[in-house]
């Protein structure tokens, strides 16, 4: 049992990052990212060729994987999302519209990258032990850096001038507007933030489960269950939601045969979801 | 309105009489035989029958990625019925859209309490379930192998008199015929829906469901009938392409599938019953068209979908709607 809950944990910190980051997005877009899985596995890539390809150090590729899928987000926000969201009459326009850029990324992610399932060598050596369970150090070592990273975040959004005007933008952007903040500049960067998170954990995760151009489809839906378990649009649920399907996940792959397992998260999701609508810590839902 | 019905109404379906004949015989001709034109014209009118359920559940302000999911389910009903069963495909048919009906009335009664982005999600969810359910009982389903070498519809008789002859090995046609006359009565149904009372209704629940439940209207009977009638489109639409490929896998129908039905909803405009066949009609040629591009396909593919959202946020129709007023505003002036 102490292996399964280990194996938790080394999910559910990096699926909190993948939470984060979506949340982030929807708080302060109010756009589901139907791109975030492939966001993530461009983000799995970065480092793989950063790591592998060019040979440099690991932490580095973690760096670069940020960044790159980061400014990626900034551009979606600015030439896409952006012009789309001042003249539609439906919301439900901006949300086929991640969908399309979910599309595209995979397609041309599969041209650039190829179908071969890529990994990187272990970040670290040997085998920890604790209460019996055993852990590769390399786990060890993924949960530190995703809970140095969600630590890192949450300071930032909850202590720095930058952090509490993106907490005032989710809550109203005309006054937050009022107050001086420039909305323009602010809600890319929040944007790329969002997206950054997705490649920091694909990054992240490369180095335990490799990444394939197909993995995208699969990261979101898991993206969607942890926002719908812990509530669209609170950070705290976010990082709950994660760790609640972290467990969720490995003990169904510890009792249940491979396929059996998300299909009795997704009907205990929907069970969950009749019982409260908007998830743990969420907000009624208009 | 409601003096002038029955006029209004007789002139559209005199129109869409002479549109259906002249498709069912324009299109054979036009295609000179050639089963790879007969094949794509054939996919499109069955994907626009599928997508008009997706239409259905927008009317009803529901963004709905369980389409695919539900013909999954059809397609393997079919698949069951006929191979397993021994049942008729002609039973199997209606039997696939009835099984989603009442699936999707059985799940969708507790979900369509959800309302914008956690409806798309669970019903994303949905999908997803959907095929890992085919891959978790392979004794009813065979698992990933999918099912294979489904045998083809038989002829429909009654009283010993033969309506429809059994379907021939190889033959495109047949295929052609069933596929145009479910899109024609999918899209006819549609329209006597939209513009009965109970459309009224469901545009209604679109606009505002608390407003229209303090009218007496028993919202959740509605959404759920909307919803049933969506499950019903796609069990139908399922089962047809299982016969149509003889052949269906747990990915026979996913969810980039729910993302296409949706898009094409869009892509064609969602203020007209008529705009899934459109979209469909519009994406599906111009994927055709850029078969040439070989592996960039999917990429130009999607990145004009994405083009087609920016240029035309609310549809292809709409701009076309915009262009005639604004030309009848000239001509008034």
């Amino acid at each position: 049992m102490t292996q399964v809950l280990l194996n938790a944990l080394v999910v559910g910190t990096t699926y909190a990052l993948i939470a984060l980051g979506i949340t982030i997005i929807f708080s302060i877009m109010k756009v589901v990212n139907f791109a975030h899985g492939q966001l993530y596995m461009i983000g799995g890539f970065v480092v793989y060729y950063f790591n592998v390809v060019f040979g440099l150090p690991f932490w580095f590729g973690l760096l670069m994987s940020f960044l790159i899928v980061g400014a990626l987000g900034v551009v979606m926000e600015l030439f896409l999302f952006r012009p789309v969201m001042l003249r539609v009459k439906r919301e439900e326009v901006t949300m086929l519209l991640a969908m399309g850029t979910a599309v595209f990324l995979e397609s041309l992610a599969l041209i650039v990258f190829g179908e071969k399932q890529r990994g990187v060598p272990p970040i670290a050596t040997g085998i920890f032990e604790l209460f019996g369970a055993r852990l590769p150090t390399g786990r060890v070592v993924v949960i530190f850096i995703a809970a140095a990273l969600i630590i890192a975040l949450m300071a930032f959004i909850g202590y720095t001038k930058t952090g509490r005007a993106l907490r005032a933008m989710a809550q109203d952007r005309e006054a937050t507007a009022l107050q001086g903040v420039n909305l323009k500049w602010l809600s890319a960067m929040g944007f790329g933030l969002g997206t950054g998170l997705a490649g920091l954990a694909g990054g992240l995760l490369v180095a335990i489960f490799a990444v394939h151009t197909g993995a995208g489809t699969a990261v979101s839906i898991k993206a969607f269950l942890m926002i719908m378990i812990g509530g669209a649009g609170v950070l705290s649920g976010a990082i709950l939601g994660g760790f609640v399907l972290g467990v969720l996940e490995s003990v169904g792959y510890a009792l249940l045969p491979g396929s059996m397992t998300f299909l009795v998260i997704f009907l205990i999701v929907i069970g969950f979801l009749i019982v409260r609508p908007n998830g743990i810590m969420g907000k009624p839902w208009g | 309105m409601a003096g002038g019905s029955s006029h209004s109404i007789a002139k559209p379906i005199a129109l869409g009489v002479l549109i259906a004949l002249g498709y069912f015989i324009a299109v054979p001709l036009l295609s000179g035989g050639s089963g790879y034109v007969l094949n794509v014209v054939t996919t499109m009118a069955a994907v626009s029958f599928i997508s008009f359920g997706v239409w259905l559940t927008f009317a009803i302000g529901r963004i709905n990625l369980a389409q695919a999911g539900f013909a999954l389910i059809g397609a393997y009903v079919t698949a069951i019925s006929v191979a397993h069963l021994g049942l008729s495909f002609w039973v199997a048919l209606p039997l696939s859209g009835l099984v989603a009906a009442i699936i999707g009335g059985l799940i969708g009664w507790p979900v369509l309490r959800l309302k914008g982005v956690y409806f798309a999600m669970i019903t994303l969810c949905i999908t997803e379930a959907c095929r890992l359910t085919a891959l978790s009982f392979p004794g009813i389903t065979r698992g990933a192998q999918g099912m294979v070498d489904l045998p083809l519809p038989g002829d429909l008789s009654l009283f010993g008199l033969v309506i429809i002859p059994a379907f021939e090995k190889g033959a495109r046609l047949p295929f052609f015929y069933l596929a145009g006359t479910l899109m024609m009565l999918g899209l006819l149904f549609m329209w006597l829906l939209d513009t009965s009372r109970v459309g009224a209704v469901f545009r209604s629940l679109r606009q505002n469901e608390d407003l229209a439940s303090s009218l007496g209207i028993n919202v959740a009977k509605y959404r759920v009938v909307a919803f049933m009638v969506a499950c019903f489109y796609a069990g139908v639409g399922g089962g047809f392409f299982a016969a149509l490929q003889q052949n269906v896998y747990p990915t026979s129908f996913q969810v980039i599938d729910s993302v296409y039905f949706m898009v094409y909803c869009f892509v064609g405009g969602l203020e007209f019953v008529i705009g899934p066949l459109i979209g469909a009609l519009v994406m599906m040629t111009s994927f055709e068209l850029l078969h040439e591009f070989q592996r960039y396909q999917t990429v130009i593919y999607s990145g004009l979908m994405i083009l087609c959202i920016l240029l035309m946020p609310n549809g292809i129709l709409s701009v076309v709607r915009r262009r005639s007023s604004k030309a009848k505003g000239a001509n008034n002036a």
